[in-house]
């Protein structure tokens, strides 16, 4: 049986985060390929339900990164984003979603080796974790009966 | 409560205002929401400790605003709604006289929302103890039991809205959940559905929650959905300070400190 | 068929439960989760409530689910593949505990799945229901299912009805169809002779709250009436009274799509909310909650009787218990039959 190959979706500023990555490519430093990258222009456009439906749609771990606070590229936005990401990480540590299958981080453009030591580190942490089960086998399209006794 | 019928009959007299909204006696004991537009119709106001039903979920509904300037008869929390709702730009003094009803139970006129503020800034916002045991109890149990504890207490929800109909901080006209293009939060109650909705509606009520239980007293179903965004109350707190509503200024989720903490980003 | 009295003696109750279950029958029974009774699944008698006068969700979600999926597609090469989902895998189940009045419920709403469409999907799963109803010995404020026609004691609607005779009695068990008959074979022995018993006198007292003839007339000219905004005011267009009334159907069918694949899936509406009656165009021709209130009492007392001859209420009076504003239908009822047109 293959082994289980997380599959990891990463909300990025485009200015920081994924020029960084970029440059890992350019680079030629070879990481882990678990990753789907999806661009914002800054992860202060990152709405919440946006993670939410990353889990929803079957993504094992969450990788959410930008620019370093005081270098956004537009000042404040990742400063907003911090947080709600506080907020909303304790919310979902609360309803026992795994917060430690979502990943935030400061990744900068010139950083592009640590941009794959973050991406491998999380790889290789959701891989033995094994796959969010818990999340993708919730009841979503009525198969299951709401059932109480 | 004597005072304030006479008020509301002053106030309808002198069409000071149009409408006076407040409670009344309901079904079996329980009491309800009143709207005096005729002076004799006043004599129906009561007040007492049965009356908690945020009155301020009607002063943002067309049907009642079309009537012209409303005054609301408001307990604290109420009066944190007004203050919210004013700060987002949801009434205003022009449209709104406010009746307070302190927790004592007496009756206080204010002139004006400022004043309003400066009454409701002598207060904090506070978990009662019985919700405050509960949430020690949540969190102390490991990820996969509070998991299963939200799954289980979320199933039995069918997706009525009574929660987000009685909150006065879910005012838009078109709700996150009313859209399909994309469909953000699936309409289906599931165990999926109704996570998810729950979840995006604590979400949406942080820094704006003044903790009054209406979404509580409303569900149907008796859901505890208000630990939910007590559990944002409480983290407010823990991170930030604390918030009050306040007429000018800081939004806990519109502002920032650049040194904001948090031990979580790499 | 005859109507088969017995007698069920009040230990026998789960015996006869034990029995259904060993010859593995699901059986749906009000249990309480958060001082809330709705009807679900139950494994064992032990978890059955008692002592509600009447449960907080009615019993059509065994025959119209909350959320009921209804085919899965998938998008390929060759175009487009449908799986509808197969009924023969929709279960056989016993409805236990239901009151009277909703027994009749089932029916009122059966009418709505069958007018002009016969919907195979709600009739299958309708027909496969056995109901054991239960009559009432108390009932409360809310209660008026005899100013629509019932009584706490009616055998409309269920196969077999059982009427305690007494706070602490034995029971009274009526079978009143072959459907009925054929659960009572299977316990022979719970269902023993009956000496006679007067039913009528462990009844609750529901006294008539108004004439429903007069009302239907009434709304008849009663469209344009104030009288709807007046008692609309405190609404505030929840799908709460929609949810938990027996005989309400509106439901909205969506596609939840993942991709290339989905699922069609149907779930329960309510006319009471803002968004119910938006067109595409943007335009709401019930923009007001007045219009909504009024669409829901018009509905239940003026369309459903006029067009598919019955009632679209029980007289329940979950509706009013479960509003968070205090919605009391029948105090609205009473205050249309009053006002002068």
């Amino acid at each position: 049986m293959a082994e289980f190959e997380p599959k990891i979706v990463a909300f990025v500023c485009n200015w920081c985060t994924y020029a960084g990555a970029d440059l890992t490519g350019t680079s030629r430093i070879k990481y882990a390929s678990n990753v789907r990258i999806i661009r914002f222009p800054c992860t202060g456009r990152i709405d919440y339900m946006l993670l939410i439906k990353a889990f929803d749609e079957g993504a094992d771990g969450i990788i959410v990164s930008g620019c370093h606070p005081n270098d956004c590229h537009y000042t404040s936005g990742n400063f907003h984003a911090r947080r709600r990401w506080i907020m909303f990480r304790s919310l979902c540590n609360f309803t026992g979603i795994d917060t430690e299958r979502i990943k935030f981080s400061w990744v900068s453009a010139a950083e592009g080796a640590r941009w794959a030591d973050i991406v491998n580190a999380t790889v290789s942490e959701i891989r033995e974790k094994g796959p969010y089960t818990e999340y993708h086998k919730v009841s979503r399209h009525a198969e299951k009966e709401v059932n109480h006794g | 409560m004597v005072d304030l019928i006479k008020k509301a009959k002053e106030l309808i007299e002198t069409s000071a205002v149009k409408v006076v909204i407040g409670y009344e006696e309901g079904t079996g004991n329980k009491t309800r929401a009143l709207f005096v537009e005729k002076t004799e119709d006043a004599d129906r106001l009561i007040f007492d400790s049965r009356c908690v039903q945020n009155l301020a979920a009607y002063i943002t509904k067309k049907e009642i605003k079309d009537k012209g300037k409303m005054a609301i008869a408001a307990t604290l929390p109420v009066m944190r709604s007004i203050i919210q709702l004013a700060s987002e730009f949801q009434v205003n003094d022009s449209n709104l006289l406010v009746l307070g009803i302190t927790p004592e139970s007496k009756l206080v006129e204010f002139a004006n929302l400022v004043e309003v503020e400066t009454f409701v800034h002598q207060y904090q916002i506070e978990i009662d103890a019985r919700n405050k045991e509960m949430l020690d109890k949540l969190e102390k149990m490991t990820q996969p039991e509070r998991w299963k504890f939200w799954i289980d207490e979320l199933a039995p929800c069918f997706k009525c809205y009574a929660c987000r109909a009685a909150c006065p901080m879910c005012y838009c006209s078109r709700c996150t959940v009313d859209f399909n293009q994309p469909q953000w939060i699936p309409v289906a109650s599931t165990e999926l559905g109704n996570l998810e909705w729950h979840l995006m509606r604590a979400i949406h009520l942080t820094g704006r929650c003044i903790d009054c239980d209406a979404c509580y007293n409303a569900c149907p179903l008796s859901i505890p959905i208000n630990l939910l965004t007590k559990k944002m109350l409480l983290d407010a707190k823990e991170h930030f300070g604390g918030y009050q509503p306040a007429l000018k200024g800081d939004h806990l989720m519109s502002t920032y400190k650049p040194d904001d903490k948090e031990n979580f980003i790499q | 068929m005859n109507i088969d009295k017995r007698l069920v003696r009040k230990d026998s109750l789960e015996k006869l439960f034990d029995i259904l279950k060993q010859n593995s029958k699901k059986i749906y029974a009000p249990v309480t989760k958060n001082g809330k009774t709705t009807f679900r699944d139950t494994a064992s008698f032990s978890l059955i409530s008692t002592g509600y006068i009447q449960t907080t969700e009615s019993s059509k979600d065994i025959a119209f689910p909350r959320t009921e999926k209804l085919l899965d597609y998938s998008k390929n090469k060759e175009g487009m593949s449908v799986k509808g989902i197969d009924l023969k895998d929709i279960p056989e189940v016993i409805l236990w505990g239901i009151r009277p009045c909703d027994a009749i419920g089932i029916g009122e709403l059966g009418s709505i799945f069958n007018w002009d469409y016969k919907d195979e999907i709600y009739n299958n799963r309708s027909s496969k229901v056995t109901v054991f109803g239960f009559s009432c010995n108390k009932s409360d404020e809310y209660c008026f299912c005899t100013s629509v026609g019932g009584n706490p004691g009616n055998t409309e609607g269920s196969d077999i009805l059982f009427t305690r005779m007494g706070e602490d009695g034995d029971y009274i068990a009526e079978i009143l169809t072959e459907k009925g008959q054929a659960v009572a074979e299977i316990a022979s022995g719970i269902f023993e002779r009956l000496e006679t018993a007067d039913k009528e006198k462990f009844l609750a007292d529901v006294p008539v709250k108004f004439n429903h003839n007069e009302i239907s007339e009434k709304l008849d000219k009663f469209f344009e009436s104030k009288e709807w905004v007046d008692q609309s005011l405190r609404c505030l267009g929840c799908g709460a009274c929609a949810y938990v009334c027996p005989t309400c159907a509106c439901f909205d069918i969506e596609d939840e799509a993942h991709g290339k694949n989905g699922s069609r899936v149907r779930c329960w509406d309510s006319c009471g909310f803002s968004h119910f009656t938006v067109h595409t165009s943007g335009h709401n021709p019930r923009d007001v909650q007045s219009a909504r209130w009024r669409q829901r009492i018009m509905h239940k007392f003026s369309y459903m009787p006029e067009r598919l001859s019955v009632y679209g209420c029980t007289g329940c009076g979950r509706c009013s218990r479960a509003c968070p504003v205090d919605m009391n239908i029948l105090e609205h009822l009473i205050s249309i039959q009053e006002v002068t047109v």
